[in-house]
């Protein structure tokens, strides 16, 4: 399996693993050219996803999503606390982002990756800014008990496109949320009380609940490079092209965030129009992966 | 249709900027940068010899540290810094001094409104007067989108509050060149139209029609028409030699 003539002398004798080493940007090209990348997707195709809901039994909500190799992990744990006195009918959201040593060798145990915190900050911008969740929802007592959800997510395998993972496992994790039934203790305090001795008590909240959640974004990136887009792009493609795009549009299909920090190649309009038309097919399956996997819950 | 700005702009109007350059005695190359209240100093020293790890050894690397104006840096100021690294390594020409590190060192003097842009106005500024060769000028400008749906041009604090949604947008400047016209062009399109960086939040446009995004096109659009305004600044003030000259726009 030898390569066209493409890098002048020597390729036509070169193995094709050697070749990808040494060259990965031809590489690459040499397969853009062709319309196909490397695993034999199309270039707008994103890899298979799927997704688990409820992977942690010791949390609230759960969900572990795959697209490809990367694995995300999302968990949701809901403690009561008393809101602040701006909001006191709202609850609150804390999320965190983690990339343990076992995701990728470029993260080192002690040393935090870099992109922990940058994910963090996207995702928290996100979910917040979508209103996918009605902070008051999230309120028990007006003034004196509202839910904080910890949201917790875990990285277990990067293998590219870690924005696009992490936000549908937190999607996930919120639509297999329950929210614990609380009552009121004998010292006015709002507790947690457990399934047994439910009997005697007098349940603030009724029955276990679900958040409603309005307008759900999804997010597609993308890799642009010279005039071709990469939609989904695995760590090997993220590493060799650096023009990265995120775009997010919720399940109304308004505009979420239009996310590209820098990258050698300038987006036009067009290939703006491109992205967004990309991640507008791509919400409309992962709509679908979501649905399915949470009537699969529902059947159990 | 007109919409009442705090302090009396036009939509489209920017607040007036300053840039002075060698501004610092130790840095190799400094600047700082102020729209309105905003204002934010940037200092850049380097090429220092070798890379940082992870990073490649054939290229010049560009390392980004964010001073917030209190406290210690979060999660803010990291994405901040990896915006700013991955639009200065746009606009740097990493095969020049491969296997080096320049450090890009902001500390941030007031806040209000627009301050990353500012921040990335004053790195490209601070590059300048340190002397990395550079392929083209960036251009950030902050636009902010009313509930009405309006685009309002380099927000102050309190209305990036009460907007809806606004976006960070940086824009190649306006090149002079000997082509002829028309030689420059990317699909139809002028060079400087071309997006480097764009940062978004919170929600944009309508829900009632099918194509939604007219609102951050819209953005685009108008961001681009006040890129070009401050470009120019930008080429007059870096043109200037006295290092304590200072340009105010009109």
């Amino acid at each position: 399996m030898g390569l066209p003539n493409v890098s002048g002398d020597f390729s036509s004798e070169m193995d094709v693993d050697a070749f990808r080493r040494l060259f990965p940007l031809r590489f690459y090209e040499r397969h853009l050219v062709e319309s196909i990348r490397p695993d034999a997707r199309p270039l707008g195709r994103a890899r298979d996803t799927t997704l688990a809901l409820g992977a942690v039994t010791s949390t609230d909500g759960s969900a572990l999503a795959k697209i490809g190799l990367t694995t995300m992990l999302a968990a949701i744990k809901m403690e009561v606390m008393t809101p602040s006195i701006e909001t006191p009918d709202e609850g609150c959201i804390a999320i965190d982002f983690h990339m343990p040593p076992i995701c990728s060798p470029l993260v080192r145990p002690g040393r935090p990756a870099e992109a922990e915190p940058v994910v963090s900050k996207q995702l928290c911008d996100t979910i917040l800014s979508s209103g996918m969740i009605n902070m008051k929802e999230l309120s028990l007592i007006s003034g004196k008990a509202a839910w904080m959800a910890y949201l917790d997510i875990y990285c277990l395998d990067a293998d590219g496109a870690l924005f696009d993972a992490a936000l549908l496992s937190a999607v996930a994790a919120f639509s297999h949320l329950q929210i614990p039934v609380v009552s009121m203790n004998d010292d006015g305090r709002v507790v947690i009380i457990s399934e047994e001795h439910q009997e005697g008590k007098d349940p603030v909240n009724k029955e276990k609940r679900k958040l409603t959640l309005s307008s759900i974004p999804f997010s597609l990136t993308s890799i642009l490079h010279k005039k071709y887009i990469l939609a989904d792009p695995t760590a090997e493609e993220e590493s060799i092209m650096d023009t990265l795009v995120t775009v997010v549009l919720d399940s109304s299909g308004r505009l979420v965030s239009l996310y590209k920090p820098g990258g050698t190649v300038l987006a036009y309009t067009s290939a703006i129009q491109d992205c967004i038309a990309l991640t507008r097919q791509r919400v409309k399956e992962l709509r679908n992966i979501l649905d399915e996997a949470v009537s699969g819950m529902e059947v159990d | 249709m007109e919409i009442d700005r705090i302090d009396e702009r036009t939509p489209n109007q920017l607040r007036p900027l300053i840039c002075s350059r060698n501004v610092l005695n130790r840095a190799h190359g400094s600047s700082s940068w102020s729209q309105g209240d905003t204002k934010v100093l940037a200092a850049v020293y380097g090429p220092k010899a070798g890379t940082k790890k992870n990073e490649n050894p054939e290229r010049a690397c560009i390392e980004v540290i964010w001073k917030p104006k209190t406290g210690q840096s979060g999660k803010l100021e990291k994405e901040y810094e990896m915006i700013l690294k991955r639009t200065l390594q746009s606009i740097c020409i990493l095969t020049i001094n491969p296997n080096t590190t320049t450090s890009v060192i902001i500390q941030v003097v007031s806040d209000d409104g627009a301050l990353l842009p500012c921040a990335i106005n004053a790195a490209c500024a601070a590059l300048v007067d340190a002397g990395i060769p550079l392929k083209h000028l960036a251009v950030a400008v902050c636009c902010g989108l009313a509930d009405s749906g309006d685009v309002m041009l380099d927000p102050t604090k309190l209305e990036e509050q009460k907007m809806k949604a606004f976006t960070y947008l940086v824009f190649p400047n306006s090149v002079f060149s000997v082509l002829p016209e028309g030689s420059l062009q990317v699909e139809g399109e002028p060079v400087e139209n071309g997006i480097i960086t764009s940062v978004t939040q919170g929600l944009m446009s309508v829900s009632f029609k099918f194509v939604q995004v007219e609102d951050y096109l819209h953005c685009i659009e108008r961001g681009r028409a006040a890129s070009a305004k401050m470009s120019a600044f930008l080429r007059r003030s870096l043109q200037s030699q006295l290092p304590s000259d200072t340009l105010k726009a009109g």
